[in-house]
């Protein structure tokens, strides 16, 4: 194989926290990049690069995917929310303040992916158990707080008494 | 080390036909939801450089219930097995599968057909999708037109990692049929044994059923992951469990163990080792007969 030194860029188009986007971009290029990079919302954290540890986590089509894992070719179209579309302004969402009143962040990294697997799952199942709450951040690895902490953040923003 | 971005390239097609005609040219081939091809493009391992993206095209998509089966598309989402009302009430063992497969993100976005086609021994599906005893739609485009051929899953995987699928082909259907019901008396079992809950790939798993009247095995299927180059059904385990009393377990326990420990080939590798697994697989087939003891049915 020849080696360019350029990709080939192809266009796309998607909206990222209800703001439009149309750029151009290798299309093998990581949705993870490409917000981060491109868009410059470097809230979306890369921790693993495999798809282990959910710290690039963003929501895509009303989904939790891993965006390391995700081409951005096929994110043409999408809706993607990122850690950034989560306050309204200055105001935290319930998520995140309870993020901040149980001590579920810690170093932060794991944070923005932890926040937005916790919205995807109140989405679906506002009130979960506390097994619920573990099955639904599987996916999200935490170096510093024990997880613990952020089950009890969890737990509060859907106002459970767990 | 990282794969170079710019010696890769990645299209898209506008429909089923679109696709199976880049295909047939050889260059290209399927991309799905890259739960897997992603991983390996990251560790710089990805050694193909030519990628259709088949993720838009919905026509593969979603699942369809028919008198005598249910039809998924390749491109079914673990998330969407999960969340379908027939898959619920009649196939537990994929539910199960579907459920222990990654984490939520990656079952959002890992599709049944690329785990069949990834083709790795340890997938949590296979075992389940060898217990109904799944066909699946292969589909090409010959002379400008759509050709599909069924084949039995039972003899899709030939060899380690390979398989009966064409260059040019596309896996575009799973077909279950409708025929292991608790009405008829069958009890179906499913364990993935692993490292932990999530994100872990098996050491081993079983998926089994077996129909029992009175307390008699009058048929059984078992199917194990991770015990041979490819997922594999216990026929001789099968056979010798069929007309057994459960009354009378105890007696036979033994040599049950030692049937299915002589058919499976497991190795040494970076998740287990071979002892354990045979025994491992003894244990699971000694927790099975224990269910079917109990009368419980799931
Ligand atoms: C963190 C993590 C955890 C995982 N955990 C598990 C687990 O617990 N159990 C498990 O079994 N797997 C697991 N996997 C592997 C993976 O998620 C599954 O194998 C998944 O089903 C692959 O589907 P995909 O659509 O993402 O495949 P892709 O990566 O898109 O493709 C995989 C292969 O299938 C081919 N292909 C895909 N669709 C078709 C089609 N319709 N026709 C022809 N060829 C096709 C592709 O060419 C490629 O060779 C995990 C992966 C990750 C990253
Ligand atoms: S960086 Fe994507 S899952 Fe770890
Ligand atoms: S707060 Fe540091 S990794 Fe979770």
């Amino acid at each position: 194989m020849s080696k360019s030194s350029v990709a080939k860029r192809v266009p796309v188009s998607f909206t990222v926290n209800g703001k439009s986007h149309s750029l151009e971009a290798p299309a093998m290029a990581r949705l993870l990049d490409v917000i981060r990079e491109d868009i410059q919302l470097t809230g979306t954290k890369e921790g693993c690069g495999e798809g282990e540890c959910g710290a690039c986590s963003v929501i895509l089509n009303g989904e939790l995917v891993n965006s390391c894992l995700v081409p951005v070719i096929q994110a043409q179209g999408a809706k993607i929310t990122t850690i950034e579309g989560v306050a309204q302004g200055d105001v935290l969402h319930p998520v995140q303040k309870a993020f901040l009143e149980c001590g579920g962040a810690q170093c932060g990294i794991c944070t923005p992916g932890m926040v937005l697997a916790s919205l995807s799952l109140l989405e679906k199942n506002p009130n979960p158990t506390r097994d619920e709450i573990r099955e639904g951040l599987a996916g999200n690895l935490c170096r510093c707080t024990g997880y613990m902490k952020i089950f009890d953040s969890v737990a509060r923003a859907c106002g459970s008494q767990q | 080390m990282r794969a170079y971005l710019p010696d890769y390239e990645m299209i898209t097609a506008p429909s089923l036909q679109g696709a199976l005609e880049v295909l047939a040219r050889g260059e290209f081939r399927p991309f799905a939801g890259g739960t897997d091809l992603m991983v390996l493009f990251e560790a710089g391992k990805l050694s193909h450089h030519k990628w259709l993206s088949i993720w838009g095209l919905d026509e593969l998509r979603g699942i369809r219930v028919e008198a005598a089966h249910i039809a998924m598309g390749a491109l079914t989402t673990y998330s969407q097995i999960q969340r379908d009302a027939t898959v619920q009430a009649e196939f537990p063992l994929l539910i199960e599968a579907a459920r222990l497969t990654g984490a939520i993100a990656i079952q959002n976005r890992g599709t049944l057909g690329g785990n069949i086609v990834n083709a790795s021994p340890a997938a949590d599906s296979p075992p389940a999708l060898l217990v109904y005893e799944a066909e699946l739609e292969l589909v090409s485009c010959v002379g400008g037109k759509i050709v599909s051929r069924w084949v039995s899953y039972r003899d899709f995987h030939t060899g380690y990692k390979s398989t009966l699928l064409k260059k040019g082909e596309l896996l575009r259907t799973i077909r279950l049929p409708r025929t292991l019901g608790a009405e008829k008396g069958w009890v179906q079992h499913y364990r993935k044994v692993g490292t932990r809950k999530a994100q872990a790939i098996s050491k081993i798993c079983i998926a089994a059923a077996a129909r029992v009247e009175g307390a008699k095995i009058t048929d059984a299927r078992i199917a194990l992951g991770s015990v041979a180059p490819v997922p594999m059904r216990c026929l001789k385990t099968e056979a010798y469990l069929r007309g057994k009393d459960l009354g009378l377990a105890a007696s036979w326990m033994g040599e049950a163990r030692a049937v299915i420990a002589s058919e499976i080939s497991p190795i040494d590798d970076i998740r287990s080792n071979a002892d354990y697994r045979r025994g491992v697989t003894q244990n699971l087939l000694e927790e099975f007969v224990k269910k079917l003891s109990s009368g419980s049915t799931r």
